[in-house]
């Protein structure tokens, strides 16, 4: 019996009486072993190369895929295309330089990493960043989850045929975007934040801009909502595959979305609170299949939680008006160009800063927070010199796509599309 | 903030020798292990009831600018349910054998981690069912780059580096599963 037809029972019951939505029963797609005869196909052994040049493959990732018919053997990925030795350059740079590094590693959340490094360089000093400078940095953690959900949910709808709701996640991204340039001077390549600070404070009005966008933007998320979660075509899809459970997603070291959406509740905001995230009233979803479908629901609600967040923060950012952005530490922090150019010793300051560089003492950090796509990691060892002697990233979404082979087992090949869309991978973090 | 981890004691009381130095380093507990006994607490760490590290953060290795200080291996665990972390480490003489037991029957996360670890700084990780290199292709000769003594552009002048790649075979950069037969398929 060909699986297609049990899929089709979907079609309706997922909506009951009440109108509330329906799971579908997990055996919809019953998991099929090896030496499975399928009509169409029958149980010739293929090898399949999808990538590394591939819409689907969301970058540079190549996949080999050993098939018996239409059923997936073995996933043999690829990595690598895109490595440019960031962890290997950071040690010839200073910690300020590694900045920019970092932008472009998840490069679909560029402020967040910038966070991550500032905490980690600011762990290793020992220093408190100021109350300001803690709100605008969970602002911009908190953008950044949003426009990295947004590119997942608009890609992932593509993979499996769903444009529209693509063009609605992209031109509420570009919002952000908007946002993120008048702050930062740059789109993508954001480098927002300084060790004790950051780079700058926000432009006169950008508040209201924010204000406006948290308005709107549940608007779009409701109708995401009506597309996807209820659709049949889409439950299909991504009920019950690429389903991993819970003992088994930690023994893969899964994080973020993908470990929620297997039922582990673990997120770093909540049990690692960073930035005074304890302080912020939000909701941590979690899912219970570990499934495609799951993931989408986790990440749906992350990105609502978002908006919940930003609202709190923007009356934070309010009550701090005016308040001190930077740490007050002549050795870490730029003077004022004015300063510079007219006092002696702050332009010394400037000087020593640009040339050597901020020195922590020799010792060691590790910082993981909340990013998009799992826990990124910055493990810094440091010497005493300005350049740290190893700069560690541990990439969330190349210890998420690890799991890919055994999300994929006994899934047909289109679902490997959607499974690899569902781990939501950037290639520039996993290859570095 | 600044005090040790109770686990140290247990580990102490359990392994005795194989336990060497133990310090807080920014706040997280950091114990140094002897080689040999690695595989044995990883999986102490992991079982036991009161310890309950269930899960394999990051597994790294770092290497310092002064020659004289050993490479150390490095596991970050965490146990989910207390959330409670400890940082390992294993010091290894750069002149001697570098090998490490893997943990890959421990924690599947730790296939690709042990692969780029490899990868990176040529430490093996005995026992790993598939170490190939992960970021670097296969055949790639100029060593491992994050060890200190690879320069920054490599080991090889960029005429040689082109060379080189104009005049490799494209699968010769493939490395697959030594139980894939890509010529079955021919």
């Amino acid at each position: 019996m060909s699986t297609r037809t049990v899929e089709l029972e979907l079609a309706t019951p997922s909506v009951d009486a009440l109108g509330r939505p329906v799971r579908a029963p997990l055996r919809a797609r019953p998991r099929i072993g090896h030496g499975h005869y399928d009509e169409d196909f029958g149980a010739e052994q293929m090898l399949v190369n999808i990538g590394p040049q591939h819409p689907a493959t969301h970058g540079v990732l190549r996949l080999l895929v050993e098939l018996e018919g239409e059923v997936v053997r073995r996933v043999v990925p690829h990595i690598g295309y895109l490595h440019s030795g960031f962890e290997k350059l950071g040690e010839y740079r200073h910690y300020n330089q590694l900045i920019p590094l970092t932008d472009r590693t998840d490069y679909l959340a560029p402020m967040s990493n910038n966070v991550c490094l500032a905490l980690a360089a600011e762990k290793l000093l020992g220093i408190e960043v100021t109350e300001r400078c803690a709100v605008l940095r969970v602002i911009a953690c908190e953008m950044s989850r949003i426009i990295s959900h947004l590119v997942w949910l608009g890609t992932t709808g593509i993979d499996l045929g769903a444009f529209t709701p693509f063009l609605w996640a992209f031109q509420e991204r570009e919002r952000i975007y908007d946002l993120q340039e008048a702050w930062t001077g740059a789109r993508l390549t954001t480098s927002v934040t300084r060790v004790g600070g950051m780079m700058a404070d926000v432009p006169e009005g950008w508040e209201r801009g924010l204000r406006d966008f948290c308005r709107g933007f549940p608007r779009t998320l409701d109708e995401i909502d009506r597309m996807f979660t209820r659709n049949a075509i889409w439950c299909g899809r991504t009920q019950g595959v690429g389903a991993i459970p819970a003992a088994e997603a930690v023994n893969y070291s899964l994080s973020g979305p993908m470990l929620r959406a297997s039922g582990v509740a673990y997120d770093v905001r909540r049990d690692r609170p960073y930035l005074g995230y304890e302080t912020y009233d939000f909701d941590i979803p979690v899912g219970e299949h570990g499934d495609i479908y799951d993931r989408y629901l986790v990440r749906l609600e992350e990105m609502r939680q978002s908006t919940r967040i930003l609202e709190q923060a923007l009356d934070r950012l309010e009550r701090l008006r005016g308040a001190p952005l930077n740490v007050s530490d002549p050795r870490l922090i730029l003077p004022p160009k004015s300063r510079a150019m007219s006092d002696m010793e702050a332009m010394i300051f400037h000087f020593k800063q640009v040339m050597e560089g901020v020195k922590p003492p020799a010792g060691e950090a590790y910082v993981g927070i909340e990013n998009p796509k799992g826990e990124l990691g910055y493990y810094l060892v440091s010497d005493g010199t300005a350049k740290p002697v190893r700069w560690r990233i541990r990439p969330p979404s190349f210890i998420n796509l690890a799991a890919l082979p055994r999300l994929c087992e006994g899934a047909l090949l289109s679902d490997v599309i959607a499974i690899n869309a569902s781990v939501d991978i950037v290639m520039g973090e996993i290859d570095r | 903030m600044s005090a040790l981890s109770p686990s140290v004691a247990g580990l102490r009381a359990a392994f005795g020798d194989a336990i060497g130095r133990a310090l807080v380093a920014c706040g997280d507990t950091v114990v140094v292990l002897d080689r040999a006994r690695v595989h044995d607490v990883l999986r102490w760490l992991r079982d036991e009831p009161g310890q309950g590290f269930d899960y394999l953060v990051d597994i790294t290795a770092v290497e310092y600018r002064d020659p004289e200080r050993p490479l150390e291996v490095v596991w970050n665990l965490r146990a989910l349910a207390r959330r409670a972390d400890l940082r390992l480490k294993v010091e290894l003489d750069p002149a001697g054998p570098l090998e490490v037991p893997t943990c890959t029957d421990l924690w599947k996360g730790a296939d690709w981690l042990e692969r780029e670890v490899w990868d990176m700084f040529g430490i093996r990780f005995a026992g790993h069912p598939d170490l190939r290199r992960i970021l670097m292709w296969e055949t790639y000769a100029e060593g491992h780059p994050l060890r200190k003594d690879f320069p920054l552009r490599g080991h090889f002048s960029r005429a040689e580096q082109v060379r080189q790649a104009l005049g490799t075979s494209m699968e010769g950069h493939y490395a697959l599963p030594s139980d894939l037969d890509v010529e079955e398929y021919a």
